[in-house]
């Protein structure tokens, strides 16, 4: 049985510093944990190990019981664990659709050999795989800017493209890291639908970095606090608004009531 | 025992000269973080920057004590190739600053293009004499070695160069914004550096130290022509990587293995079946093992990108 | 039928090339050797791009896989080809034929095999030392092959001479276009979507599943082997070559076309191969001005217009939409 995502004392230093020590939390399936803390916490930290970007110095990250540690980035997406950037990752020389398709690559049946040959099976999957990319654009209102440049979007379209990009790789966690940044409030309350509704409707485990609390009190189910690297606290959102502990991190209660 | 000891001697010649084209590349990649590929190039100028002035003053010079002429010779080079490191910059990189460093690299290779061409157009394509600035005695050693005046000044020059560069990096203030620029050229600016003066004065540094090599290596191999910079700017490149980019002392060591490598492959490679052909190879074949092995180079430091 | 329309495009270049080279004896000499020129130049400008434009790792030591595609099928030509006539029929131009491209496949596996050698370990690093390592590679080819001896298979420093003049139009034509083919239809299917993937951004792509090495490894053995078959056809042309034909100022005539034809950019890389082989051509006299012109072009293109000289066709790089 599948026992979703598990962080046991994952520390990590770079140089001398410890950028996170002895975190340990887990991720259920079909879960929504945010993931917050004050700027510098190590949040982002977090997301590049298990992701594999860094490799813990010490503890063990699994994904339903396999180890992630040993793994390379793309190793990992394979295992079905797909992220968001915190600094708009997308490619940029490519188109909108583009940009989706290219995370589709590990799960095509064809390679170079049949794009060579281009046959009727090859060609048969080519159609499916834009015919789920355009689903997955229509989902987040993308659809009818497929063929514009991923950079010529304005930047809430990049943060929600990052998200529709994540998705094509059809993963069971996604992690999304800050992905309300620069949005409007209408923006930031249709994007919590979205995420609720993705959530839904692909069964999907979501870990949230986010810094505004009206959305992550909003949506998550749960929340766990960092503060230089450690965890502070952990609980429902009502446990964690009334958290000393976080009350202080946060140095008073008015950036959580909003 | 004794050829052994010459060889070393040789090599060690060689690669001074290595190390201190090393430093203007290892210079410029820590500040910039590209190739300048025209580095080379530089040197070849500071050897026909002597030549032309040896011709324009050479009654004056040769009034003068051969050491003297030496310094007055490889100031002016160095000054006048500084001034043209300040102005390749200025007017080829700096208005690619913020651009992929893939751009960046292609100028490179067209400013090294430029230089080469314009230099065949100007001085001809043929070999050309190099003036003795250095008299080309031999100083007859005990232990049955032989070292030239040229030798030992080549040597001499550049272990002074080497010791000015580091007080210029490590006690100056220009020097303390170099090092600031390299790790961090947004905190850099933050902190009141002028980023702009301080990589053109880099490139001043650097282009002045190829010029210093360019005359050095005409002295121990006095012929030149506009495309003697290319092989000695690659081995020096490799140099630097092999020391570790970015590293000073490392660009020196680099150059020392570099040149000793060749000089021994030279030397005795015919017994190990290696034709003496192949050292200008051995560089190369050296920069793919430590890229393989330790991509930052002995003395350098891995860097990470920031996701 | 049009699901149909690349092949049969790919298909009618090759017959085209083909009744050209039947009809070659009716056009000058001197345009036929050019017009060879332009389409050698074009599986190598192709091939560069490959790994240069769309997958963005700047390889400066296209001539050295050109090299050893050369030397390759050279050799197997000279040495083999005598031996091997009777097994396939005989002289004859049949059998000639499938000599050559057993010589010409021979060259081009060589050359993807060292592709593979220097990239697998390379193409793990930053991309500007990738650079200087396929600088080097061109540097080691070269001295290699110039400190073999003059009599053995190599030829030492004068190199191979007496190689049959067996490239004609057709091949040239033939394997230009199939090299077209291949290159783009690798990178409009989306398996090739990796490619620029890569180019753009090695994380992101890591992060979205893609295998960013062997994607890198991929690019380099492919443009290696085009290399290399345009070595074979070079060598099969001039009938003779040396070591020094390869040395990487012929890497960087290939970088300059690639560059001007607009990095990622088929129709441009073709397009720059054409006008830059043709205008080298003319510009013979004036060889000394020649790389001066081109290396000022090449400084101002990348402060101006970094992208090619050709605005961009996205008609040819995209697939058409449903």
């Amino acid at each position: 049985m599948s026992t979703g995502l598990e962080l046991k004392d994952v520390s990590i230093s770079f140089g001398g510093l410890k950028a996170v020590t002895d975190l340990n939390f887990s991720i259920f399936p079909g879960e929504l944990l945010g993931l917050i803390g004050p700027n510098g916490a190590g949040k982002t930290t977090v997301f590049n190990l298990i992701t594999g970007v860094y490799t813990p110095t010490s503890g063990r990250i699994s994904f339903n019981g396999d180890s992630v540690s040993s793994r390379k980035p793309e190793g990992i997406t394979r295992m079905g664990i797909a992220r968001t950037f915190q600094n708009i990752r997308l490619f940029s020389s490519l188109s909108v659709l583009d940009n989706v398709r290219a995370a589709m690559v590990m799960h095509l049946k064809h390679g170079i050999l049949h794009s060579l040959t281009r046959g009727p099976a090859f060609l048969k999957e080519e159609g499916s795989v834009e015919d789920e990319a355009m689903a997955l654009l229509d989902i987040f209102g993308l659809k009818d800017a497929c063929h514009a440049n991923a950079k010529s979007l304005n930047y809430g379209d990049q943060r929600r493209l990052e998200i529709v990009r994540a998705l094509a790789t059809r993963p069971k966690l996604l992690l999304l890291d800050e992905p309300a940044a620069g949005m409007n409030p209408s923006e930031k309350d249709d994007l919590m639908k979205l995420i609720r509704f993705i959530k839904e409707r692909y069964n999907l485990a979501v870990l949230l970095v986010e810094h505004d609390m009206k959305v992550v009190m909003g949506i998550c189910e749960r929340i766990a606090v960092l503060e230089y690297g450690r965890k502070i606290a952990e609980g429902t959102p009502k446990e964690i608004q009334s958290h000393p502990k976080v009350i202080e991190a946060y140095l008073g209660a008015a950036a959580v009531v909003d | 025992m004794d050829q052994f000891l010459q060889q070393l001697l040789n090599g060690l010649f060689q690669g001074s000269i290595y190390a201190l084209i090393a430093l203007g590349y290892t210079m410029v990649y820590g500040v910039l973080r590209f190739i300048n590929f025209a580095h080379g190039d530089v040197f070849m100028l500071g050897a026909f920057t002597a030549l032309g002035l040896h011709k324009l003053m050479g009654p004056t010079l040769a009034l003068l004590p051969w050491p003297v002429s030496l310094l007055i010779v490889l100031l002016v080079s160095m000054t006048l190739c500084a001034a043209l490191g300040i102005i390749i910059e200025r007017l080829a990189y700096r208005p690619l600053r913020d651009r992929p460093r893939l751009n960046v690299l292609i100028t490179a290779i067209g400013v090294s293009l430029f230089i080469e061409y314009s230099a065949q157009l100007l001085f001809g394509a043929t070999q050309r004499p190099f003036p003795d600035l250095i008299p080309r005695t031999a100083i007859a050693n005990a232990g049955g070695l032989t070292i030239s005046v040229a030798q030992v000044i080549v040597l001499v020059t550049t272990l002074a160069l080497l010791a000015g560069l580091r007080i210029v990096v490590m006690k100056t203030r220009m020097g303390l914004a170099m090092r600031a620029l390299s790790l961090n050229p947004t905190a850099s600016t933050l902190m009141g550096v002028n980023n702009s003066v301080v990589i053109s004065f880099t490139f001043g540094l650097g282009s002045a130290l190829a010029a210093a090599g360019g005359i050095l290596y005409a002295s121990l191999y006095p012929s030149i022509e506009p495309f003697m910079g290319i092989q000695p700017g690659l081995k020096a490149f490799v140099a630097a990587v092999l020391g570790g980019i970015g590293n000073i002392p490392g660009a020196a060591l680099g150059g020392l293995i570099i040149g000793v490598t060749e000089t021994l492959v030279k030397g005795y490679g015919q017994e190990l079946g290696i034709p003496s052909g192949y050292s200008e190879g051995v560089a190369f074949v050296l920069l793919i093992l430590i890229l393989v092995f330790k991509p930052s180079g002995i003395l350098g430091r891995v860097e990470r990108e920031k996701v | 039928m049009k699901r149909y329309t690349t092949q049969i495009v790919l298909l009618v270049v090759v017959l085209l090339s083909l009744g050209i080279s039947v009809l070659s004896g009716k056009f000058d000499a001197y345009y036929m050797d050019i017009a060879l020129n332009v389409g050698i130049n074009i599986i190598l400008a192709v091939s560069l791009n490959l790994v240069n434009g769309h997958t963005g790792q700047f390889s400066l030591g296209h001539a050295a896989f050109m090299a050893v595609g050369a030397y390759g099928a050279s050799i197997f030509t000279l040495e083999m080809s005598a031996r091997l006539m009777p097994l396939l029929g005989g002289p004859g131009s049949f059998a000639t034929g499938v000599a050559f491209l057993l010589a010409l496949l021979v060259g081009g596996l060589c050359a993807a095999v060292c592709g593979w050698l220097v990239g697998m370990p390379s193409l793990r690093l930053r991309g500007d030392y990738l650079a200087i390592v396929t600088l080097g590679f061109n540097e080691i080819v070269r001295v290699i092959l110039q400190n073999t001896s003059g009599d053995g298979v190599f030829g030492g420093p004068l190199g191979l001479k007496g190689i049959p003049p067996l490239t004609t139009f057709f091949w040239v034509f033939a394997i230009a276009a199939i090299c077209v083919y291949v290159v783009g239809s690798m990178v409009s299917s989306t398996y090739g979507r990796g490619f620029p993937a890569v180019r753009d951004d090695e994380i992101a792509a890591g992060s979205m599943g893609i295998n960013t090495v062997r994607y890198k490894v991929t690019a380099f053995v492919v443009g290696s082997f085009f290399a290399g078959l345009s070595g074979g056809l070079y060598a099969h042309l001039r009938t003779t070559i040396s070591p020094e034909g390869f040395n990487f100022l012929k890497s960087f005539d290939v970088v300059v076309i690639v560059i001007l034809g607009g990095m990622g950019s088929t129709a441009g890389v073709i397009i720059a191969a054409i006008v830059l082989t043709v205008l080298n051509e003319f510009l013979r006299d004036f060889e000394q001005y020649r790389m001066l012109v081109f290396s000022i072009l090449l400084i101002v293109m990348m402060i101006v217009r970094p992208q090619g000289l050709l605005p961009s066709f996205p008609i040819l790089n995209r697939k058409k939409s449903a």
